[in-house]
């Protein structure tokens, strides 16, 4: 019984981090109708960057992962101005995702080029190593809690944002019907700027959790998260911000679970096949709403 | 729907060319194969390059015609690829070359059409955003429990594990077809140029023969307004179906092609994941949604330039990588566009604008 | 308009890339005045660790071998391809070094791609020394060699030095069943066990796509009681392992084949946390020998990082084709086949002394005769066990 715990923590912890990933996904997903596929390098970008900080320059970890967040907001802006934008009106939506999948290429080999292949090991930026409770058959680690925490307090916060703040409701303005939001005098560049960084400092945030957890760091690092927070936000019901936290929390939780009871072989298959079976059910996700087309 | 009709009459005139580029090029890289003009890089590319191109067309039927996006189509070659290898190691000896190969690609044709017919029938209901990443899922899932298959057989017939090698009970005299990860080692090596581009030729026939014919142009109703395909009685799902189960058949033949070209198959990322989904995706994107002939030239080129620019080392990938985002712009942006048209209407006056 | 204008484009564009091509073929083996030594491995991507830590070996001991003279007086050039873990990226690779020239290969670093490449390079009768590519069928042909232990090798020979040595008598596996060498160590150390004193109580695989979190895995073997961890991974995936099994408060022996070896180089890497851990190696970046000493040294100093058994296995490699081919009067203007012919009854003649081994030799079957050395690592660096 002890072991289904540890697996529940286990699968929070993981889910968490899906859950900041998935975050910045369906954010910018919303607002911009964009997939950044690119998101998941912007991660390995950030550890990157506390690697350097932290581990390289000895600066205290809080300081690190600061610089992490504003140099990743400033990429992400950049990013979006540079490669996003000019395409926002193309006639097919797949250009920007292309794109995207360019940044991403080309993201990972800068990373290559100037860290190398070699993996580094992270050191992580959280000291405390836990609770053990019930005689230590049940250990929470330190990271585990924070992570848990962090996530549910980044949840609180946007949720303040879009809805009580005069730049949250033009967010959402524009996610509803870009040309109106315009028509009503809202600044959809700006908006959509302001998204932008958002998704990505939350990025640099995920980068420094994921690196904590699993601390070791490649080029790669960020690839497979970012898939999975994807699927974890679809699950959820891509475009809605408490979706993304439940679907990276299931998520997290049949992996580990899977992987616990049935095979760690056939985990990847399990959780895809329940991605399928959820959006079998409910085709616009957990928590998305199903907008019927107008005739 | 005037612009439609006008592409759709286009697209016809324009089949004879897209075969006599095909016919020409392999013409052209046969005689400098046996001239020896070619180097042996080029020459090891060439097959890869033709099933890429396959798939290409394949993908294009779906995103294009259908106007669906899938992400899953390695999946589907995986499914032909290890289809078509059991029944080579399963028949190899027992059979003329000939005809054992061509009956392992009508086998992993049929195979991976299943899979994609059954694929097909959740996959469908959904729309946009939602297929893609569902089409992902499967991709994802075909990989994975490929990967954790042992398959062997002995005079007792076929044994299949989830678990190890051992726990097949082979007998001593059995054969070991796919090792879990280690997946399928020494498939005949059958698949040459001039069967690629003969196979490639056949999938421009099928796919450009279906799109001028009446099934085509009620999926392509669909793709346009499907609530106003469905008011005049066009059996979406139907369609749907027939055209999907199409692409992911084209993509198995690919797939055929591709185990029997190389000796070591296995289900892995780099050969079918979401990654060489994608990858085929771009070929499509930038060879322009819905041209299959373009499809086909950017696969071409979009193959051969890593490759090519092998001797700029660890520098490549990120040349690829600027290239495709200046392409995608200068292609797609509609700024660009604006300034491109007006420069080629400078050029030639008095011809009518024909922004892409 | 615009599209005919495109397409000649295209065709310009086409056949400038395949002439600009065509020019180098015919530069076959024969008849030039150097040596030229390809080398195939990832250089990109998930992989390119290993890769690298091969090319930049060889080319140390091609420097160090022209330094002093060259192979039979003739001066040795190294070029090195990538395949980004490609076996048909590795065909093409090796189709590249062709043109190029090659007189013999040292690749493919991976297994998968290097039973690929053995393919092509039994149709040319090309030499092919494969510095790691362990998978039995790698040496199917008998153009083909290895410098590494074969996985079957290393399995068996690790279950037996367990049982043998009687450290545990609970075991638990952490292997990657995405993976050739690791899933053919684990399949061979499960046979041998049945043979021995200890017992598997929990065997857990991970894939190349679900590589960051182990909890489940290291929970299962703790929950089961495993006195010592087998590893047969990478460091890279064993050194996460470590700090996870750290903090989960679990201490069990680890015990690892070659691959484990470069887990103190990791960059940051707690070296406490692999305090006890025993490999079954046949190289030790700490070993005190003066070769290894001077290896690790030159390399450290051009590459800025710690070489691992990759890079031992290339290095060797690389001397051993020069032992053979001084052995057989080798010289670089002989046709790529007598050279193969050569270079094949050469390897079988010699005895090397190298970093993985000291009088290795090799028979027809491809394989390396060396014995295998247990380390065990203490106070952060690797000590010869018993």
């Amino acid at each position: 019984m002890m072991s289904f715990f540890t697996s529940l923590v286990n699968g929070l912890s993981l889910g968490s981090i899906y859950a900041i990933i998935a975050l910045g996904y369906t954010m910018v997903y919303g607002i911009a109708k964009m997939l950044n596929f690119a998101h998941g390098d912007f991660i390995m970008v950030g550890c990157y960057i506390i690697f350097v900080f932290s581990s390289g320059l000895g600066l205290p970890p809080v300081l690190a992962i600061l610089l992490a967040v504003v140099l990743c907001t400033v990429l992400g802006v950049t990013t979006e101005r540079i490669a996003y934008r000019p395409l926002r009106n193309a006639a097919s939506p797949l250009a920007v995702l292309i794109t995207a999948i360019g940044v991403s290429y080309f993201l990972e080999n800068m990373a290559l080029l100037i860290f190398g292949a070699d993996t580094k090991s992270f050191t992580s930026v959280v000291p405390w190593s836990g609770l053990s409770l019930f005689n230590g058959e049940l250990m929470i680690q330190g990271i585990t809690i924070i992570t848990i925490g962090i996530s549910l307090l980044i949840l609180a916060v946007l949720q303040l944002f879009v809805h009580k703040t005069k730049e949250g409701q033009a967010m959402l303005a524009v996610s509803q019907d870009r040309g109106a939001a315009m028509l009503m005098g809202i600044d959809v560049n700006k908006t959509i700027t302001l998204t932008f960084a958002i998704g990505s400092a939350l990025a640099a945030v995920a980068g420094a959790l994921l690196a904590s957890a699993y601390p070791s760091l490649t080029p790669y690092t960020g690839a497979m998260p970012g898939i999975k927070a994807f699927v974890a936000a679809v699950l959820g019901g891509i475009g809605s911000i408490p979706g993304a936290m439940i679907g990276g929390l299931v998520l997290g939780i049949i992996e580990i679970l899977s992987r616990t009871y049935i095979s760690s072989q056939l985990a990847d298959a399990i959780v895809f096949g329940i991605l399928v079976v959820v959006l079998i059910v409910r085709p616009a996700g957990i928590l998305g709403k199903n907008i019927q087309e107008k005739v | 729907m005037m612009k439609n009709r006008f592409n759709i009459s286009k697209n016809s005139a324009g089949r004879m060319t897209t075969y006599i580029i095909v016919i020409a090029a392999w013409a052209i890289l046969e005689i400098m194969l046996h001239t020896g003009l070619m180097s042996s890089h080029m020459e090891g590319l060439l097959v890869p390059m033709t099933y890429y191109a396959i798939v290409a067309v394949g993908l294009n039927l779906c995103v294009g015609i259908l106007g669906e996006l899938s992400l899953g189509h390695a999946g589907f070659m995986c499914v032909g690829a290890f289809s078509g290898a059991i029944f080579s190691m399963l028949t190899v000896g027992k059979m003329p070359d000939g005809l054992r190969y061509v009956l392992a690609l009508v086998i992993g044709v049929l195979i991976s059409a299943i899979a994609g017919f059954l694929i097909g029938i959740p996959v469908l209901r959904l729309n946009g955003d939602y297929l893609a990443i569902v089409t992902l899922a499967f991709g994802e899932i075909i990989k994975n429990i490929i990967n954790a298959l042992y398959l062997g057989v002995d005079s007792k017939g076929l044994h299949l594990s989830f678990e190890s090698l051992t726990a097949l009970n082979l007998e001593p005299d059995g054969q070991i077809l796919i090792n879990g990860a280690m997946g399928v080692t020494g498939t005949p090596h059958d698949s040459n140029f001039t069967i690629a581009v003969i196979l490639l030729l056949l999938s421009l026939v099928i796919v450009q023969n279906f799109i001028d014919s009446m099934d085509g142009r009620a999926v392509m109703s669909i793709r346009d307004n499907r609530i106003a395909a469905e008011s005049i009685g066009i059996p979406v799902t139907k369609y749907k179906m027939l055209a999907f189960t199409i692409s992911a058949a084209i993509a198995g033949m690919a797939g055929v092609i591709f185990s029997h070209n190389i000796a070591t198959l296995q289900s892995t990322s780099q050969y079918f994941g979401y990654n060489v989904s994608i990858m085929i995706l771009v070929y499509v994107v930038l060879g322009g949604i819905g041209s299959i002939r373009g499809s086909v030239i950017a696969a071409a080129i979009l193959y051969l330039l890593p490759e090519l620019l092998r001797g700029l080392n660890k520098y490549r990938m990120l040349i690829y990588s600027i290239v495709l985002i200046a392409v995608m712009i200068i292609n797609w942006a509609p700024g660009a566009i604006e300034k491109r048209t007006v420069f080629f209407d400078r050029i030639r006056k008095g011809i009518k604008n024909g922004a892409a | 308009m615009k599209k005919v204008c495109s397409m000649l484009l295209v065709v310009a564009l086409v056949s400038s890339m395949l002439i600009g091509c065509g020019g180098a073929s015919g530069a076959k083996g024969g008849g030039s005045d150097t040596f030229k030594i390809g080398v195939i491995g990832p250089l990109t991507g998930g992989a390119a660790a290993y890769g690298t830590a091969v090319q930049y070996a060889a080319q140390i001991a091609v420097d160090e071998i022209n330094a002093a003279g060259g192979i039979n007086g003739k001066q040795v050039e190294l070029k090195a391809e990538d395949d980004e873990l490609d076996a048909q990226k590795s065909v093409n690779a090796y189709n590249s070094l062709k043109d190029w020239g090659m007189d013999m290969l040292v690749g493919s670093v991976t297994s998968a791609c290097s039973i690929a490449v053995s393919e092509e390079s039994k149709n040319d009768n090309m030499f092919q020394l494969t510095p790691s590519g362990s998978a039995a069928d790698c040496v199917k042909y008998d153009n083909v060699f290895r410098v590494c232990f074969s996985d079957p090798a290393q399995g068996t020979a690790s279950a037996q030095y367990i049982g043998e040595h009687g450290i545990a008598s609970k075991v638990g596996v952490i292997y990657d069943s995405s993976d050739v060498y690791s899933s053919g160590i684990y399949q061979n150390f499960a046979d041998e066990a049945a043979n021995q004193s200890f017992e598997i109580v929990s065997a857990e695989a991970f894939t190349a796509d679900s590589k960051t979190d182990f909890s489940v895995q290291i929970q299962k073997a703790k929950d089961a009681g495993a006195e010592l961890v087998f590893l047969p991974i990478y460091y890279t995936e064993a050194s996460l392992i470590l700090q996870q099994a750290n903090t989960m408060g679990y201490k069990p022996i680890f015990f690892g084949c070659d691959g484990l070896d470069g887990i103190l180089g990791v960059e940051n890497f707690d070296t406490s946390l692999a305090e006890g851990a025993m490999l079954l190696t046949p190289f030790a970046a700490d070993a005190d020998d003066e070769l290894t000493k001077k290896f690790v040294k030159t390399f450290e100093e051009k590459y800025d990082v710690t070489p691992n058994q990759f890079g031992a296995d290339a290095y060797d490699a690389v001397y051993a084709i020069k032992a053979a081919a001084e052995k057989e009067n080798v010289t670089p203007d002989m046709s790529l086949s007598d050279m193969c012919e050569a270079m094949k009854k050469g390897i079988t003649e010699i005895s090397l002394d190298g970093l993985t081994g000291s009088g290795m030799t090799w028979d027809k079957s491809g394989e390396p005769t060396k014995g295998p050395k247990a380390v065990v690592i203490q106070n952060g660096a690797y000590v010869s066990a018993q």
